[in-house]
């Protein structure tokens, strides 16, 4: 039985660190490759002995593909290229390509020259594995083998963030890695075709949300953002920094007359806005058709941020990154400001578990610190979702759209999972999986094998009755020959042809008894009358010498010499008229219906 | 038994049939064999007649022609059935209908379809298309299968009766049959099963309510094109049965039909295509019957998941509790799980109401956007309290990144301002759109701002703060923004009155410094303040010295903006202005009639009274229109029919009519330029005004054709020789037959007048030579009455008022010569007919020092249509010019063209493209109607 087996290493009932194993068909392919904000041991890699113990991944793995650039779904590409080993194909988009080595160096300076960590990726090995980079377009179709195809298909979110379809023969899955179902600003939302997958693996991350309009939610931020600044407190966005200066931010300058200063944090935001500019098909139909008049990610009003500018008296607005607060530039100003209950904080995004971000948000006031000391956080703590990931109608809408026969969901947490798992089952009659990491769903598939038929079979059963229907089954009688590993549905005739072989008959007869004492002709003329009533569609026909035909089935009407109260009633029919034959027969057996003499 | 012989009867019949069509087989037209389409062609252009073309037919169908021009032949044959009588040529074509090729049967369906929708009264033809439209629905060919389904969805009827009439022929229930292919394999034909569905709606019969649940499986089709017309046909089937009951599948509940039609295409609102969305959002904008809790779904995503059913108040109180099971997004942990909620509740997908219009503004493609936007428009007109809870919608989508989304929200919001109160952060977000730098936005804005009631007096302190910047960062605003306040000062006094000391930064016990007259910005004050003034007496006491001074001036500058005030202790300003507006609009109108009348005496007088007394009359209304803007139209409408009167008398009085023989002299200037003038005056009256009626078309007609008689006469007098007589003559005569044929049903209204006459003698002119015809008009012209004009209800002159350029300016425009300068043109037009074709009509002018004129004809987006009988034209006139020496001026101005055959009603025969000699009814020309402005320009030679 083939089936699909898949395993999440990564993002099973958690977010952080994707990495999800599909084989299909006998190919092992590797979704995403990220990283754990969480942790800062050995967890916030997949694990990935579980793919072999020893011996080079390479053998193991036919391709590996990652969605987009956020750390937590290709972090860990250099430590499992390099490190680790694998040399084959890494497929991603072309913007994702151009902007996951600098992300993947920012994270290599900050954990070794920050933290010093010692055996850790290098530059090196960051530029050898973008090596083994093959980058893709948006809907072109992949061959990475004779069998196994893989296509990109458009996922907002981030810039250059794709879902992948993995096709081998009939079979396919979907891995939408993250995505988002309404447009932002400078995005567009996700689409994908009806492309009815076996599996469609979809993240999760706002299960159980469905989020309010998205201008209502830029009212709010915006009136936070006011009355903070008005009472002379400072606002510190945090915004994950690839997403050029962020939604939240966008919409700030485009709608306030803010008086005091806007900052944001230098570094990555530069970098990124200059790949916007780079990829600007990738980008929502807005900027598509205004870039030539007026480049959205040109900013006038915005200066850069320098870590002195944090002790400055009076209120101002800063954009800093990381977006969870669990390290650089936001953190240092989080912990300057922490400590006024003027000030405020605002987290746009999702917040993974273990960072600071997670917690100040779940309501912790009392922070460790690194140094043991204690941070106490006195300022307002605000989430407000702008994150590009789709709610729960989003989600949804998605299965809806790619029409899949089953879902699995990764990237989110279980037990929002768990309440949208249910309400896919219920409304959309899918079944859906949700393993936790290391947990092996098995799904059987019926793959559809193609069949040649001959022509001139064809045109006899057209022939015989109307057009094919369509999604209608029809009967159709031939002979299937499998040789060579190909099938074909032959009439009879030639199979035998072919085959060399002789056609054999196989004929049913049946006796019918029946109680009737009149004369045999008398008798086949009543059944000839009887059928002929019953079965309307079907030609019935007395013949002169006394028997009584059905299509090809032949009823002779025998009286047994020893009881001349019982006529039999023979009744023969071959193979192929089986169904009516047995009707026949049961028809007969119920006897006659009283004649009126 | 009875069904067995039915079914042999019919098995009968239909072999009837197959014998009727090898007997046509025997005379099939080879078309496989086919020929060269172009000698074809040649052949049919030769031919004369219809019978001589269906030879040509016939000849070449037995000629062999190659296969790949089989279709260009087709389309030769297409194009000719229109000369031919279409009943031969389908006879012709009937037979060939066996062809081998599904292309030429595609082909030839469509002819048949054609012949069919020409030959609407005849029965028996019609149902014999449809039966071979039935025959040929089993093709393998989508092509042909696409045609048949047309040929039915234009043809097919549903009346029993008229089909058992036509003997031999079973009555074939149509839309079962176009029903039936709701389901065939192709995309293609599917879609085109529905829209013949759709087509036989349009023919106005009745679709049955079984089609409902087919078009409902449509709705998940593959194919976008099918799901397109799927969700057109749901909403035609929601209009016919708006209130049968449908259930809802997996449950035992019932709901209306156009409720549930309005949930699934509001489910269509997230379709994956766009085209699907775009479709489905504009349809829903015409569902009103929908119920309103249906309706008020579409704008809360929440609520949505339940309220597809109605429920027990016990099911209803679960919900509450459980509707906090959905996390909004907006606060951190609140979308934490809570304990299990019972499922069955919450559905996510099927309701699609929910928050369909949250989905469609928030869509990612501008189009699907705009029409949510104008559906939101169309429903909140129809529902108050729909339009109450979509406000916060429509003003968030003032902030819409695309410009026509804003522009369009901004339009909608106007359109339902009657029904709304804008809060003060509603306010807040409409007044930022102030600062955009699109002119319409801002102006659209402007048109919102005076029709919106706003709630408190912050918010109109907050309005005119926000304006007032708007004025400095756009001085061109200026005068839609003094506008704008005019508005909403009047209508809000009750807000202004308490802002009154500080706009005008008055104080108790010290004079302030009076402020600067010229700025606009305190303009804008003054009007805001002295329009709330007027309906509110208490106001001016508030005011001081120097502000009823401006207002003396203002009123007299500005008089369209400041209204006339009733102030205390000012008895001349107030006495002089404030009575007359009131109360004298009856006794105008009065005075306008009596004047009127008084000219209908003018038979009866001579000559040189009649003059006198038009040019009194004349005089009279001009003026009145001066006074009373709403008569003017009238006035001036009335002025220059008599004036055009005036013009014949005058011409008629001249001497030289006096002598008998012809002059041959250029002597009559005076009756050539008057016929001159009264032509272009009735043009101008038939083009300029808008409300003009039949009745009034005839009369002006009938002025022009006198105008033409007399310029016959006085050709007739000052010409030599007979020659181009002849050619007038003719002319002129038929001219008169044209009005009599166009003006049939208003001839009786003529009596007495010239044409009435001279249609009596009409039979003699036709005979006659020219000196006797123009004898003959000569003394009917004399002796004709005087028509009396009947008044329109509405009649208004059109008029264009060219803001920009200003032509004060001195600086001259400099650019270098050759090259192209652009100039911006603004400008306002009023009741200018016909909007949707404005771009015909109006053109602009740019005449050259060197008397060289241009013609240019503004693009139809150059047009706005800010409110009813009002057009804005915002356009870009490009100059060039060789070098000049020296700026020079040139003009531009706006100009009116006509096209005669415009306003003639079309009679019947007329239809079918015949092309007759009309020379009269197919003038062109072009009435200027706007003050010439003077732009000074300066070509520069190019630096080398």
């Amino acid at each position: 039985m083939p089936e699909i087996r898949v395993t999440p290493l990564g993002a099973g009932q958690d977010v952080g660190r994707s990495c999800i194993l599909v084989s299909i068909a006998g190919k092992n392919v590797m979704l995403d490759c990220g990283m754990h904000m969480g942790f800062n041991d050995d967890r916030r890699f997949p694990d990935f002995s579980y793919i072999t113990q020893n011996g080079r991944l390479t053998d193991f793995l036919d391709c590996v593909i990652i969605s987009h650039f956020h750390l937590d779904h290709c972090g860990a590409l250099p430590y499992f290229s390099e490190m680790v080993g694998y040399d084959g194909p890494i497929y991603m988009t072309h913007p994702t390509q151009a902007i996951c080595p600098i992300l993947l160096e920012d994270y290599r300076k900050i954990a070794v020259d920050k933290k010093g960590e010692a055996n850790f990726f290098t530059s090196q090995m960051i530029k050898d594995c973008m090596k083994k980079v093959v980058a893709v377009h948006l809907h072109q179709t992949v061959q990475v083998d004779d069998e196994l195809e893989i296509k990109a298909y458009y996922a907002g979110h981030v810039l250059g963030a794709a879902m992948f379809q993995i096709k081998v023969g009939s079979e396919s899955v979907v891995y939408t890695g993250d995505y988002n179902m309404t447009p932002d600003r400078h995005l567009g939302a996700a689409w994908i075709d009806k492309c009815r997958p076996n599996l469609l693996i979809t993240e999760s991350t706002y299960a159980t949300t469905i989020r309010d309009s998205k201008r209502c939610r830029e009212r709010d931020f915006l009136k936070k953002v006011h009355e903070t600044v008005e009472r002379g407190g400072k606002v510190a966005i945090a915004v994950v920094g690839t997403r050029a200066l962020g939604y939240a931010g966008r919409v700030l300058l485009a709608r306030m007359n803010l008086k005091v200063p806007i900052y944001f944090s230098t570094g990555l935001t530069e970098k990124a806005n200059h790949y916007y500019k780079l990829f600007i098909p990738w980008t929502n139909q807005k900027i598509r058709k205004t870039f030539v008049q007026r480049n959205m990610f040109e900013f006038k009003h915005i200066k850069a941020f320098d870590r002195a500018f944090a002790d400055n008296p009076g209120p101002m607005v800063v954009f800093a990154t990381p977006g969870m607060l669990h390290a650089g530039q936001s953190l240092q100003i989080f912990r300057k400001w922490a400590g006024n209950e003027k000030n405020m904080v605002i987290m746009p995004g999702y917040c993974v578990q273990g960072t600071v971000g997670h917690k100040i948000l779940s309501g912790q006031r009392k922070l460790e610190m690194e140094g043991r000391q204690v941070l106490e956080v006195k300022m307002q703590v605000e989430y407000m979702s702008f994150s590009a990931h789709a709610d729960a109608k989003g989600i949804m809408q998605l299965v809806g759209q790619a029409e899949p026969e089953s879902v699995l969901l990764v990237h989110g947490e279980a037990k929002k999972m768990e309440f949208l798992k249910q309400k896919i089952e219920q409304e959309l009659r899918v079944s859906c999986y949700m393993p936790a990491n290391g947990e092996t769903v098995t799904l059987p598939t019926s793959p559809s094998i193609p069949v040649g038929i001959s022509l001139g079979l064809l045109k006899r059963e057209m022939a015989q009755g109307l057009l094919p229907e369509a999604k209608k089954p029809r009967l159709l009688h031939g002979t299937l020959i499998m040789k060579d590993s190909n099938f074909r549905l032959v009439s009879s005739e030639q199979a035998l042809k072919e085959l060399g072989l002789a056609e054999h008959q196989l004929r049913f007869t049946c006796r019918v008894h029946l109680h009737d004492t009149r004369k045999e002709q008398e008798m086949a003329l009543r059944v000839y009358s009887h059928l002929k009533s019953v079965l309307k569609d079907h030609c019935v026909q007395h013949l002169p010498d006394g028997s009584v035909t059905v299509e090809s089935i032949l009823i002779q009407a025998a009286a047994p010499s020893e009881d001349p109260g019982t006529k039999v009633l023979l009744v023969s029919w071959t193979y192929q008229d089986e169904e009516l034959g047995s009707f026949l027969t049961s028809l007969l057996k119920k006897g006659l219906p009283q004649a009126p003499s | 038994m009875a069904a067995h012989l039915k079914k042999r009867v019919y098995e009968e019949f239909t072999k009837v049939v197959q014998q009727q069509q090898e007997e046509i087989a025997t005379k099939k037209l080879r078309l496989t064999k086919p020929s060269k389409s172009a000698a074809l062609h040649i052949d049919l252009c030769k031919a004369t007649s219809p019978a001589d073309a269906l030879q040509y037919l016939l000849q070449f169908a037995r000629k062999p022609v190659e296969a790949e021009s089989v279709e260009g032949v087709v389309r030769i044959l297409l194009e000719h059935y229109y000369k031919l009588s279409p009943f031969e040529i389908f006879q012709a074509n009937f037979p060939s209908l066996s062809l081998e090729s599904h292309q030429v049967l595609a082909q030839l369906l469509d002819t048949l379809l054609a012949i069919g929708t020409k030959l609407p009264e005849n029965q028996a033809i019609q149902m014999r298309l449809v039966d071979v439209a039935c025959k040929h629905l089993t093709d393998t060919s989508h092509g042909v299968r696409n045609k048949c389904l047309q040929l039915l969805g234009n043809l097919g009827s549903l009346e029993k009766s008229v089909t058992k009439d036509a003997e031999g022929l079973a009555a074939r229930d149509v839309q079962k049959i176009i029903g039936d292919y709701f389901s065939d394999q192709d995309p293609r034909v599917r879609t085109a099963a529905i829209k013949a569905m759709l087509q036989l709606h349009e023919r106005g019969l009745k679709l049955h309510q079984t089609i409902y649940n087919q078009a409902c499986k449509l709705l998940s089709d593959d194919y976008e094109q099918v799901r397109s017309a799927a969700v057109q046909l749901i909403w035609v089937v929601s209009q016919l049965y708006p209130e049968s009951i449908v259930p809802i599948p997996s449950s035992n509940e019932e709901i209306r039909l156009v409720d549930d039609a309005f949930g699934k295409i509001c489910h269509m609102v997230s379709d994956g295509s766009w085209v699907v969305r775009v479709q489905a959002a504009k349809l829903l904008g015409s569902m009103e019957q929908v119920s309103s809790h249906f309706l008020e779904q579409t704008l809360d995503k929440k609520l949505m998941s339940d309220l597809r059913r109605k429920r027990t108040a016990h099911e209803r109180a679960k919900e509450l509790y459980s509707s906090g099971e959905f996390s909004s997004g907006r606060k951190w942990g609140d979308d934490a799980p809570k304990e299990e909620v019972d499922t069955g509740a919450v559905n996510l997908i099927e309701s699609g109401a929910c928050g369909a219009f949250v989905h469609g503004l928030e869509d990612e493609m501008y189009e699907v956007r705009i029409a949510a936007v104008e559906a939101l428009c169309m429903l909140a007109q129809s529902s108050p309290s729909f339009a109450e809870k979509c406000l916060d919608f429509l003003v968030d989508m003032f902030n819409d990144e695309i410009e026509e989304v804003r522009l369009q929200s901004i339009h909608t919001m106007r359109k339902i301002s009657n029904n709304i109160t804008l809060r003060e952060d509603q306010l807040d977000t409409v007044l930022a759109v102030l600062e955009d730098s699109s002119r319409d936005i801002r102006e659209a804005l402007h048109e919102l701002l005076c029709c919106t009631n706003v709630s408190t007096k912050e918010g109109i302190h907050l309005a005119l703060v926000e304006l007032l910047k708007n004025l400095t960062k756009y001085p061109t605003d200026r005068d839609s923004i003094w506008k704008c306040l005019k508005f909403l000062g009047s209508r809000h006094p009750t807000l202004v009155l308490p802002l009154v000391p500080e706009l005008l930064s008055t104080h108790p016990f010290f004079d302030t410094a009076e402020p600067d007259m010229d700025d606009p910005a305190y303009i804008a004050v003054l009007v805001l303040i002295f329009n709330a003034a007027k309906t509110c007496p208490t106001m001016p006491a508030l005011f001081s010295d120097h502000t009823f001074r401006h207002y003396a001036y203002l009123r007299d500058s500005l008089s369209h903006l400041v209204p006339a005030l009733r102030l205390p202790g000012r008895k001349l300003v107030s006495s002089a202005v404030s009575p007359s507006i009131i109360s004298q609009e009856d006794p105008s109108q009065q005075f306008l009639q009596q004047s009127l009348e008084r000219v209908y005496s003018l038979q009866h007088l001579d000559p040189q009274g009649a003059q006198e007394l038009l040019e009194f009359t004349i005089r009279d209304l001009q003026r009145l229109g001066e006074l009373q803007s709403e008569l003017a139209g009238v006035a001036d409408f009335s002025a220059t029919y008599l004036r055009c009167q005036l013009l014949l008398i005058k011409a008629l009085q001249e001497k030289l009519w006096n002598v008998a023989a012809p002059l041959y002299l250029k002597q009559s200037d005076l009756a050539s330029a008057a016929a001159k003038q009264i032509m272009e005056e009735t043009y101008k009256m038939e083009f300029m005004y808008s409300g003009v009626e039949n009745k009034q078309v005839v009369i002006i007609h009938h002025m022009r054709l006198q105008a033409k008689a007399l310029q016959l006469i006085v050709t007739a007098r000052t010409t030599r020789g007979l020659d181009p007589l002849f050619g007038m003559c003719e002319k002129f005569l038929q001219e008169v037959d044209f009005f009599q044929r166009y003006f049939i049903a208003d001839l009786p209204h003529l009596q007495d007048s010239f044409v009435d006459k001279l249609l009596d003698l009409m039979p003699r002119l036709m005979t006659s030579k020219p000196a006797e015809v123009v004898k003959i008009l000569q003394t009917m012209l004399r002796q004709s009455a005087f028509l009396h004009l009947p008044l329109p209800e509405q009649i208004h002159k059109a008029s264009a008022t060219i803001i920009e350029p200003a032509g004060e300016s001195d600086n001259p425009l400099r650019f270098t010569s050759g090259l192209v300068v652009a100039l911006d043109v603004d400008a306002t037009l009023e009741h200018v007919q016909d909007p949707q074709n404005t771009v015909k009509v109006q053109v602009c002018r740019v005449l050259y020092p060197d008397g060289q004129a241009q013609m240019i004809h503004p693009k139809p987006a150059d047009f706005r249509n800010p409110g009813p009988g009002r057009h804005r034209l915002i356009t870009q006139v490009y100059l060039s010019h060789t070098a000049w020496t020296e700026a020079c001026q040139v003009e531009v101005r706006l100009l009116l063209a006509y096209n005669s055959s415009a306003r003639i009603p079309k009679c019947p025969w007329m239809e079918g493209g015949e092309v007759s000699p009309q020379v009269e009814t197919n003038i062109e020309g072009t009435i200027p109607f706007s003050k010439p402005v003077k732009v000074y320009i300066m070509p520069k030679p190019a630096r080398r």
